[in-house]
């Protein structure tokens, strides 16, 4: 390996910056933007050269083309972050421009998605930004600041209304007020159940590392939980629920119901629990021996072990079980929307319904921006808090 | 077979499904109270048996390519050749599963059209991914003794490879593969919101007409086949890893 390394940092070609290339020639040459004559027809591709006025249009086959060449032919790490950041930028700031040249004047129905080329440029330029990132191997702190750099520069497009021609911010437009609510609605589901999953799962955790004899077969009954497919066990909750709605005093009060938020929390909270449960006892299993004893022979009782050293130590692990459920529920608190739960899944799914594949972009959107906010933070968080630098266990 | 809590409960679990799929008609007695009044309580739009069968076919037509494109990259990673790329797919992987499979599923939709397409797509691309993480693993992570063993006996690359490296990674492989199926059989199931004709049909048809029977016969049906085939290949993952050990 460290053989044909040398051979290709004497001015070799970089392999997957062949790939990029590729892409790119190919992304810059499809459909750039597709304008349809309202939300739910089929469109027409325009190439760059239509979609843009002349001047951007060389700009952005110039930005490209820098882009490829530094991907090709530059293997140190910042020249390509950069590339990547300044192709990605001029995409995402042309793209809005694309839409305000192709709408025709004064046409509420028309609509200007990006096509076929923006996505697969979009697609290239991420990964050389990935690869990129991937070869310097920044710090948790750098990482969190790259983040808040992305979320700035994506609020502020959106903010400026640059975008505000787009499809995807048309229909945000048309539904603003709702978009807010099931955004808090798909948080408060994916949180909440996070939240309860920790104050049970960790407790139990720690009860099952003590308590051998219980241990398999709690961890088996939550894997088989996790096995059960989500809409199966939103289904299969559904009618317990509306049994005790109904036949216990109070329920119906604190909001227990058959269809709609409860059954998406309960069975969230459900699929939260093998990763806390299993997370907290391998963390607190793997605290070494020498550690406790030493507490011990301090004089410290077993409860201020257990927060004073068996915790601190487990808490990579513990994080990184808060990760794996974080991600796991924004995802899965989708679904809830098919019994009534509300969050972007109802956007997901109405698009669906009414073939406007805009309306389930801006429920997918988000949704995948959610994720991958989270992912970030909290791997930069389990680093933070690892005494050796770990990579993250498989899920 | 010895006669063991869990065994009895397999059985117990197999029996149910069967009679499920088989014969729901059985069932309908224990299914009324769910439904109202006059509504019908076993699906009958299409048989349980053949929505069944296409929803294992959608999963394992899926998790077939799934399986051959993931071990194929990460062999390709794994060598030299691909080094290159070693750093870039890891956290690609690391990306990837952060997109939730109702996402790649709406997402496909634009692109390929509505039916079993986006389905097979988003089981696919979605199925990638822990097969791709796991074999990874299992091919990075073997002791190095081993490998120079294999180099010391005069083994070429290529026979250390198919004869020391991947026999030896098979658990953890197929370890990947249990979670892809498992993920696959959920994202099927979903696949119905698409028009594709999977289990999920039985559960969306009942939600939208208002029907527990149907919500819960599906959702029986789907979890206790997640369940078996869990329980059937994780068997298969530790007697490929006796088999090492032996």
């Amino acid at each position: 390996m460290p053989l044909s390394r040398d051979v290709f940092l004497k001015g070799h070609i970089d392999k997957l910056g062949v790939l990029i290339a590729i892409l790119a020639a190919y992304g810059a040459w499809s459909p750039f933007a597709s304008l349809r004559a309202n939300r739910i027809v089929q469109g027409e591709g325009f190439g760059l050269f239509s979609a843009l006025p002349a001047p951007m249009a060389w700009l952005l086959v110039a930005i490209i083309l820098m882009g490829s060449l530094v991907a090709l032919f530059r293997r140190e790490a910042s020249p390509r972050i950069l590339a990547a950041a300044t192709v990605l930028m001029a995409l995402a700031a042309l793209v809005g421009e694309a839409a305000a040249h192709l709408t025709p004047s004064e046409n509420n129905y028309a609509r200007v998605a990006p096509a076929t080329g923006f996505w697969l440029l979009l697609f290239a330029f991420s990964l050389l930004a990935a690869d990129g990132i991937s070869r310097m191997r920044p710090d948790p702190k750098l990482r969190l600041a790259y983040l808040i750099a992305t979320v700035g520069i994506l609020s502020l497009i959106i903010l400026s209304g640059a975008w505000t021609d787009l499809s995807v911010m048309k229909e945000y437009a048309a539904r603003d007020d709702v978009f807010w609510r099931e955004a808090s609605r798909h948080l408060a589901l994916a949180l909440g159940s996070l939240g309860a999953a920790a104050l049970i799962g960790i407790p139990l955790g720690v009860v099952c590392e003590r308590v051998p004899a219980i241990r398999a077969t709690v961890l088996t009954t939550l894997n088989l939980v996790q096995t059960i497919p989500s809409i199966a066990l939103f289904g299969i909750l559904i009618a317990p629920l509306g049994w005790l709605a109904i036949h216990v005093p109070g329920a119906y009060a604190i909001g227990i119901r058959g269809i709609g938020a409860a059954p998406a929390f309960v069975a969230l909270f459900l699929y939260s629990m093998l990763p806390m449960v299993a997370n907290t006892v391998a963390g607190l299993a793997a605290v070494p021996r020498e550690s406790r004893e030493a507490a011990r022979g301090l004089g410290m009782t077993s409860a201020q072990r257990l927060f004073q050293v068996e915790f601190p130590l487990a808490l990579p692990v513990i994080l990184t079980a808060i990760r794996i459920v974080l991600v796991q529920n924004i995802g899965l608190a989708t679904i809830a929307a098919l019994i009534g739960g509300g969050g972007f899944g109802t956007f997901v799914f109405q698009g669906l319904g009414q073939m406007a594949t805009d309306l389930v972009l801006l429920g997918a959107l988000p949704t995948v921006g959610l994720a991958f906010f989270s992912a970030v933070v909290l791997d930069a968080l389990i680093d933070m808090n690892s005494i050796v630098p770990a990579r993250k266990e498989a899920r | 077979m010895r006669l063991s809590l869990p065994n009895l409960l397999r059985a117990f679990l197999l029996g149910l499904l069967l009679v499920f799929v088989m014969a729901p008609q059985t069932m309908e007695p224990l299914l009324r109270p769910l439904a109202q009044a006059n509504a019908p309580v076993i699906y009958e739009q299409a048989s349980l048996l053949s929505l069944t069968i296409q929803h294992l076919m959608t999963v394992i037509a899926a998790t077939v390519a799934a399986t051959m494109v993931a071990v194929g990259l990460a062999i390709f990673v794994s060598r030299p050749v691909g080094a290159e790329f070693l750093p870039l797919s890891r956290s690609l992987v690391n990306i990837g599963q952060t997109f939730p499979p109702v996402a790649v599923l709406a997402l496909a939709v634009p692109v390929v059209g509505f039916g079993q397409k986006p389905t097979l797509i988003a089981l696919f691309l979605y199925g990638l991914l822990p097969i791709f993480e796991n074999t990874l693993t299992g091919l990075t992570s073997l002791p190095r003794a081993v490998i120079d063993a294999a180099r010391g006996i005069g083994m070429t690359g290529r026979q250390s490879l198919w004869q020391i490296e991947l026999p030896l990674a098979l658990p953890v492989i197929l370890a990947g593969i249990r979670l892809s199926v498992v993920i696959g059989l959920a994202t099927a199931t979903i696949g119905s919101t698409v028009a594709a004709r999977t289990l999920g049909e039985v559960i969306i048809a009942g939600l939208q007409s208002n029907n527990m029977a149907f919500v819960v016969q599906g959702g029986l049906i789907v979890g206790g086949l997640a369940v078996l085939i869990y329980d059937f290949l994780s068997a298969l993952e530790r007697r490929a890893f006796q088999r090492i050990r032996s």
